[in-house]
């Protein structure tokens, strides 16, 4: 799950760690307003949406009247904001997010995430901050600075100092810093994040340590425990099928292409998408129907998919172990006849009663395409879609 | 012979008493796996599908001589119930909870190393050596017993490649899921590792997925310490950049993690990779010959 960006400072706040002030208003005039509050001549406008790449795609304005914030609100609120994150629709801005000036002397990179090679949590940092962090580990490596957290020690001082050395800060700022990831350590480790991100993390003109950017990803694993923050989703920044996917247990990503599919299992799935790839389609999305699957679910998903119009076959490949081929072959088969399938299907059923199943699927009177294996499949459904053309 | 478990392997259900644990162990058993004891915290005393049911860990080893835990708990109770039977003294642990949260799965590890076991998962469908013991939630029937170790990161994935050794009459020694989830117990090393040792396993077949270094990692390591023919397939060529895959593991994040990386590592590892996952049963067979 993802925070917005005034969530999260708000978070480092409530932990300490330093952010310039700022208010998060859904109006041109509460805008304004709020740059009266924050007082000063100086205020950054910054559209709130769970993508990056705000700046460059007029997210963030600087401002320095009131009238420039009214108008930089304006221009953001309502509208859909495009991103090289965003995907083509963009996501809707629906706050923004008016924040004091900052007087930058330094801009750094700051983040956090589980490193799966020593299964830790890791500081990452950079002196190349606000630049994006995969071109900076490209091209210039030895920029970047890795301390791995043990749990039960947790971060220690030489780490912090391995760190802001290798950023360059002076003796004032490394304390500073040292207390910034201090508590950034426990943020991470109290709510359950997956990242955290500060980009840039500056250093101002007047020394001083501060947390410009905040992104926060939470464990959706955890959320169970973490009911506050559960309350802090934004689901307008959601895609529409996916969290309706998700409400009825369907593991559910769009892709672009026109031939869908529906799998048991998440690595079956994607090896299914790749099938039809490797076979000259396609596919549409990744369907991950789960390992018990049941005649509902297998209802929902194919309202799912063809919710979606781009679609011209669908592909539904099960392997059947501990649930039953026939039952799965009923479950299709009603599904097809409930929600009026109009583009062809066609079924690879493998595993328990994979005969009785078949043989469901042939006596069915519907005109379901029955795969014999999973290059069968691939070939009959890219096959299918080129005669439904 | 086989990796891990065989036929005297004894195991112990935790959360044996819930609707998953009972579903498992009652088909683990009908498959012949010796599964000797439950533990359900408060169920202590109670015979439950035929077998005893206690309230820890410690008393199920010391009564039943159990050495394998399978863990079907909910994710809340999954990282407690792990190092609850590190602490029994159990030598294996296969955890198949799927959803545990990844900061307590860095604390389990970390605290993994205290003890001299291994851990298989979480979230994944288990161990087995086919006709001797299955721990997990595989289906039992698609295996055979055979000459080809599987190491995977996928559920039903497994089981495709696991079925196509059986139709390819190669059969399996043991098939391991090692899981979905980023931090989790054994890896592709370690599984390579023992099937490089195991002299009736004559071929490997790995199938990893987008996300994580592992399979490069895995690549490395066999190109220097394993002589056994690798078969191996990743799944997830057309998974967009920064999504989430079903697995809570598979996501190309940073530009790391990508299929086409692990590929080329694995290719320039002299592993025959195959880029149909359909293709991994007959590839084995025709390196091995009869």
């Amino acid at each position: 799950m993802n925070l917005h960006e005034y969530q999260a400072k708000r978070l480092f706040a409530e932990y300490g760690i330093p952010v310039p002030r700022g208010i998060a208003v859904k109006s041109p005039n509460a805008a304004a307003d709020a740059a009266k509050e924050l007082g000063g001549d100086l205020w950054v406008v910054k559209a709130q949406i769970h993508a990056g790449g705000r700046g460059k795609a007029g997210g963030v304005r600087l401002a320095r009247s009131r009238d420039e914030v009214h108008a930089a609100a304006k221009e953001m609120l309502g509208k859909q904001l495009v991103t090289h994150q965003s995907g083509p629709e963009g996501l809707p801005v629906n706050v923004v997010y008016v924040e004091s000036g900052s007087a930058i002397e330094r801009e750094l990179y700051l983040s956090m995430l589980v490193d799966r090679e020593v299964s830790r949590v890791a500081f990452i940092a950079s002196a190349a901050g606000g630049m994006d962090i995969e071109k900076v580990a490209a091209e210039t490596p030895e920029k970047i600075f890795t301390v791995a957290i043990a749990p039960d020690a947790g971060l220690q001082d030489y780490q912090a100092r391995q760190l802001g050395f290798g950023l360059g800060l002076n003796s004032s700022q490394l304390r500073q810093f040292t207390d910034l990831i201090r508590k950034l350590y426990r943020l991470y480790d109290e709510c359950d994040a997956s990242l955290v991100e500060v980009n840039p993390l500056i250093v101002t003109k007047a020394g001083d340590v501060v947390a410009l950017d905040a992104k926060i990803n939470i464990d959706s694993n955890a959320l169970y425990r973490q009911p506050r923050l559960v309350e802090l989703r934004d689901i307008t920044q959601e895609d529409e099928k996916e969290r309706e996917a998700a409400a009825h247990d369907l593991n559910y990503v769009s892709l672009g292409g026109d031939i869908a599919c529906m799998v048991n299992g998440a690595g079956l799935a994607m090896a299914t998408m790749d099938l039809i790839k490797l076979h000259g389609g396609e596919p549409a999305n990744f369907l991950d129907v789960g390992g018990g699957a049941t005649k509902e679910r297998v209802a929902e998903a194919f309202k799912l998919i063809l919710s979606n119009d781009k679609v011209t076959a669908i592909l539904v490949n099960i392997f059947g172990g501990i649930v039953r081929c026939d039952l799965i072959a009923e479950g299709i088969i009603n599904a097809v006849k409930e929600v009026g399938v109009g583009v062809p299907v066609v079924v690879r059923l493998e595993g328990t009663n994979v005969d009785k199943g078949r043989e469901l699927l042939a006596s069915s009177g519907l005109a379901i395409i029955s795969a014999d294996n999973l290059t069968d499949a691939a070939k009959k459904v890219v096959a299918a879609r080129r005669a439904a053309r | 012979m086989s990796i891990l478990v065989d036929k005297n392997s004894k195991i112990v259900c935790q959360g044996i008493t819930g609707s998953q644990g009972t579903f498992h162990s009652e088909q683990c058993i009908a498959y012949g796996t010796q599964l000797v004891a439950g533990v359900t915290p408060g169920r202590g005393g109670q015979q439950h599908i035929g077998v005893p049911v206690f309230n820890t860990m410690r008393d199920a080893v010391r009564e039943t001589g159990a050495d394998v835990s399978m863990i079907l708990v909910p994710p809340a109770f999954a990282a407690d119930a792990i190092l609850e039977a590190a602490d029994s003294g159990v030598s294996l642990i296969v955890c198949i909870t799927e959803g545990i949260p990844v900061m307590d799965m860095v604390r389990v590890k970390s605290a993994l190393r205290d003890y001299d076991c291994r851990l298989i998962g979480p979230n994944c469908p288990g161990i087995i050596t086919p006709q001797q013991c299955k721990i997990g939630i595989m289906p039992g029937f698609i295996h055979k017993p055979g000459r080809i170790g599987v190491v995977s990161r996928s559920g039903t994935l497994t089981y495709e490649a696991v079925y196509q050794t059986t139709v390819n009459d190669l059969g399996q020694t043991t098939c391991i899921g090692i899981g979905g989830d980023p931090v989790r117990g054994m890896n592709f090393i370690d599984c390579l590792e023992l099937f490089e040792a195991d002299p009736d396993t004559h071929g490997i077949i790995m199938v990893g997925e987008i996300g994580g270094t592992d399979e490069e990692a895995a690549a490395e390591f066999i190109q220097s310490n394993v002589s056994k023919p690798v078969v191996a397939y990743i799944a997830g060529v057309t998974a967009p950049a920064g999504k989430r895959m079903g697995h809570a593991g598979a996501i190309v994040a940073g530009g790391k993690g990508t299929a086409a990386d692990k590929f080329k590592a694995l290719d320039a590892a002299g592993v025959a990779t195959v880029r149909s996952p359909a293709e991994l049963g007959s590839k084995m067979r025709e390196i091995l010959g009869d």
